[in-house]
């Protein structure tokens, strides 16, 4: 720990912090400075006491031992409204402010100018629409903050906290849901903010994102602090090792077996398949042991042709073939049938049913193969549960735990547990190492690996292409919902798919999310 | 302790004790039971009887509100299936009166499924259109007049008694255990909880969530038409306009008390008809005490906060009051 007695310049200072859950060490004895107009970058495993901390130190979860000092003072607010007016704002990866209302309410919730107890409206998007020019957002602010993007959400909240005169800014994985277009105006603000003086946690996953944007670097391990260092003195393999723990040397290494290119079985085809509106009409096939990766932009019809050659979506026209039969996929549940299996990329709102059990998420594929009349027993239930909660190591071991407890990666092993319980031939995952932390991403890959050898053919959809580069055979480019390019072997490398996703010049389209 | 009684339905269980033994102290005859002409008598089993209706109905209702349905139109298909049992009673035998009765259940449940699972209509609004119009079939099949019967047959089903339990409450409790043996013995209980916890993702992991959206209101449509038949086999008549009216309000009531959410997602049968128990020994006892009956909705208020506080997680249930009153003690 270097800089830590620096408290001159320091403008929001932790000491000493403890949180107990029962007779979990959530954080113990942790410390953190962030200075006045510098981006700290807050990293840790899943499970490494990040969000605790946060939760802490805004008085959402009250405090075993510590003391929280802004500007030198010791504040201690005992909710999120509190911090608030003590100077520190949250934004969360889900935004939490409400989308059925105007921009301009939004911003202006709990405050709204008035004049003889009616709200001014007129006054009320002037004032929102000079505050988000600041921001560099020129849109309409009258319009219902859910027709817009994420990107432009996050803005608004962040200009929300700003204009309460936060001085102290928490950024909680904001970049999880954008694109990269989004990313970069996130981050001009971002430094924007920081040159204002206002201090900023950013919380993320992408390492990539944290050395472009950060000035320095605090990582949380199991609850303690590992260190504070200088983001342009930590060369990523230290700051891995301190993350993890241990040496990650195999990440970037590539598939041992991409070279040898095997005569596969073709385990699903699809032939100049598509729908209008939707995906341009596509070839595809899918061999027994290989991963087809899809790269391309965010809106590039990625998670479109996953969910066709699922069957969430029916085709309007070409021909679907499993084991070289013709089939006809209408409905999840006929993808379900054929040996086909889909984790999807939205967790919450599409994967996990968070009321239910891990074990009950476990096997509701499989029984809804199985059909009503056949249940599983419970004996049946747990021993699934307890091979699959083993064999993934799913955390905490606990297949009665109603799987919203658990973290993003353990979630997504239970997704992928789902579906192995089916025996599938096929598995579609829609950025399967989303939102989850080094580790269990480390963890997910090699998964991806052995169960391909096992013969399963794997269809993966990523946004980051060192990944898809990792453990893909082939790689299919898409652009503008259509597929325009197919990499083999030796010609899979990430100069040769960005080259293919930005072949067509100008019109890469960066739309973000209607 | 935590071992012997289960973790739910400790608030159910306690609410029910607390509202027999003040029943107790208003009504010293309470808990008294005699046999005669080879049926029980006394309140308690008053309270068995009279509170089938609802505890049939909310067996069907618990199920629409696992999926995160609603269904308001219970009531008013009471009232069909009552008429229909009336108009044929004289003239068929009980047979044919119950497959009418019930299979008028059946289309109706059929229609609101149909409205909710296939056309994606809200469940509330869906239901809504039976429940007004249901009443003015019921009406129509009644030609507006009170229909009496006297078919021995029917009568029975309302009057009888079986082993010296009544009839309706042993068909109760049939169907409480049929409804379990289907729900619990197949895998339809975890679908549907599937279902009502996460929708889409439920359907996209294969469960086919709009047959099982259209199984739940169809079982509650023949739910409230059993309890309509019996409805009118108690009274030996059928009253369009009365009879399960704000019934449907009873059942979800019954529901919430048993402690499944209106957002979807776990249920349990027994807590439900256990909810519907309470409310009835509620009804019951306020009659008994003689107090003027406009008391029953502010009691019923009152214990209906109690259950629900007795239920919040806030509380962290029954163990963190009886904490919080030991610690308060100390």
């Amino acid at each position: 720990m270097e800089n830590s007695s620096d408290s001159a310049a320091s403008l929001l200072e932790v000491r000493g912090i403890s949180k107990s859950f029962g007779a979990v060490h959530a954080l113990q004895e942790v410390d953190f400075t962030l200075r006045a107009g510098e981006i700290h970058a807050l990293l840790g495993e899943n499970g490494a006491g990040k969000s605790t901390l946060i939760k802490v130190i805004t008085g959402v979860f009250p405090r075993d031992a510590g003391i929280v000092r802004i500007s030198g003072e010791e504040v201690a607010p005992r909710s999120a409204k509190a911090a608030l007016q003590a100077g520190i704002a949250t934004v969360y990866q889900e935004v939490n402010l409400l989308p059925n209302l105007s921009v301009a309410q939004n911003l202006f919730l709990d405050r709204q100018p008035m004049r003889f107890g009616i709200v001014r409206g007129g006054e009320v998007r002037r004032r929102a629409k000079t505050l988000l020019a600041d921001f560099g957002l020129d849109i309409d602010v009258s319009a219902p903050l859910g027709s817009y993007s994420v990107a432009v959400q996050h803005v608004t909240a962040i200009a929300r906290a700003v204009d309460l005169s936060a001085r102290v800014l928490i950024l909680d994985e904001p970049t999880a849901s954008l694109d990269r277009h989004e990313v970069e105006i996130l981050f001009r603000i971002m430094r924007q903010l920081a040159g204002r003086g206002i201090g900023i946690v950013f919380v993320s996953h992408f390492l990539d994102q944290v050395y472009e944007i950060s000035d320095r670097i605090t990582v949380l391990r199991n609850g303690r602090l590992v260190g504070e260092r200088e983001t342009a003195s930590l060369s990523r393999l230290e700051l891995i090792r301190m993350m993890l723990g241990r040496e990650l040397a195999e990440t970037t290494s590539t598939r041992a077996s991409a070279g040898a290119q095997k005569t596969r079985d073709v385990c699903a085809s699809f032939e100049n398949y598509g729908k209008a509106g939707y995906v341009a009409p596509f070839n595809l096939e899918l061999r027994h042991g290989e991963v087809v990766g899809l790269a391309g932009l965010l809106g590039s019809g990625r998670t479109e042709t996953a969910r066709l050659v699922f069957g969430a979506e029916r085709a309007d026209r070409g021909q679907a073939r499993v084991e070289g039969v013709p089939v006809r996929l209408q409905s999840p549940r006929d993808g379900v049938r054929h040996g086909f299996g889909y984790c999807p990329e939205e967790r919450k709102t599409d994967g996990i049913v968070a009321e239910l059990t891990v074990r009950e998420n476990i096997v509701l594929a499989l029984q809804a193969k199985r059909g009503l009349h056949r249940p599983l027993s419970r004996r049946e239930q747990d021993e699934i549960a307890r091979r699959y909660v083993k064999m993934l190591d799913i955390r905490p071991p606990d297949p009665e735990r109603p799987v919203g407890l658990l973290s993003g990666g353990n979630q997504q092993k239970v997704l992928l547990a789902r579906w192995l319980a089916t025996s599938p031939r096929l598995l579609v995952l829609d950025e399967p190492t989303r939102g989850i932390d080094v580790g269990a991403h480390a963890e997910i890959i090699r998964l991806i690996r052995e169960l391909c050898d096992d013969g399963l053919a794997l269809l993966v959809i990523s946004s980051e292409l060192d990944e898809i580069v990792t453990y893909s055979d082939r790689v299919v480019v898409l652009r503008d919902r259509a597929h325009v390019e197919e990499l083999a072997g030796e010609a899979i490398d990430v100069g040769s798919i960005l080259a293919a996703i930005a072949a067509d010049g100008g019109s890469v389209a960066h739309e973000g999310r209607a | 302790m935590t071992a012997l009684l289960p973790r739910r339905g400790l608030a159910q269980i306690l609410a029910l004790i607390v509202i027999l033994a003040v029943d107790r102290v208003v009504s010293p005859q309470f808990f008294d039971l005699r046999l005669q002409d080879g049926r029980l008598f006394g309140s308690l089993i008053d309270v068995l009887n009279r509170g089938t209706p609802v505890a049939l109905l909310s067996l069907g209702m618990v199920l629409v509100i696992a999926t995160r349905g609603i269904d308001l139109s219970v009531g008013a298909i009471m009232a069909i299936s009552g008429a229909i049992a009336a108009s044929l009673a004289d003239s068929h035998s009980l047979a044919v009166v119950l497959a009418a009765a019930l299979g008028a259940g059946l289309i109706c449940g059929l229609w609101n499924g149909f409205l909710v699972a296939v056309l994606g209509m809200q469940p509330i609004v869906a239901t809504l259109i039976l429940m007004v119009a249901g009443r003015g079939i019921a009406q129509l099949i009644t030609e507006g007049r009170i229909v009496t019967f006297s078919s021995p047959d029917l009568v029975w089903l309302g009057n009888g008694a079986i082993l010296g339990v009544p009839v309706p409450v042993a068909i109760a409790l049939g169907m409480l255990i049929l409804t379990g043996a289907v729900v619990r013995g197949s895998a339809l209980g975890l679908l549907i909880e599937a279902t009502g916890g996460n929708a889409r993702a439920s359907e996209l992991a294969g469960v086919g969530t709009r047959a099982m959206i259209l199984a739940v209101y169809v079982w509650c449509g023949v739910c409230a038409a059993l309890a309509g038949v019996i409805a009118a086999a108690d009274i030996m008549g059928a009253d369009a306009n009365n009879a399960g009216l704000w019934l449907e309000l009873d059942a979800i009531l019954a529901v919430v008390i048993g402690g499944t959410s209106l957002f979807g997602g776990r249920f349990s049968l027994i807590l439900a008809v256990l909810g519907a128990l309470i409310i009835q020994t509620m009804n019951t006892g306020i009659l008994l005490s003689g107090y003027p009956p406009e008391f029953n909705l502010l009691v019923k208020a009152v214990v209906v906060i109690a259950v629900l506080l007795l239920q919040s997680p806030k509380l962290s249930g029954v163990a963190g009051v009886v904490a919080r009153l030991r610690r308060a003690k100390a």
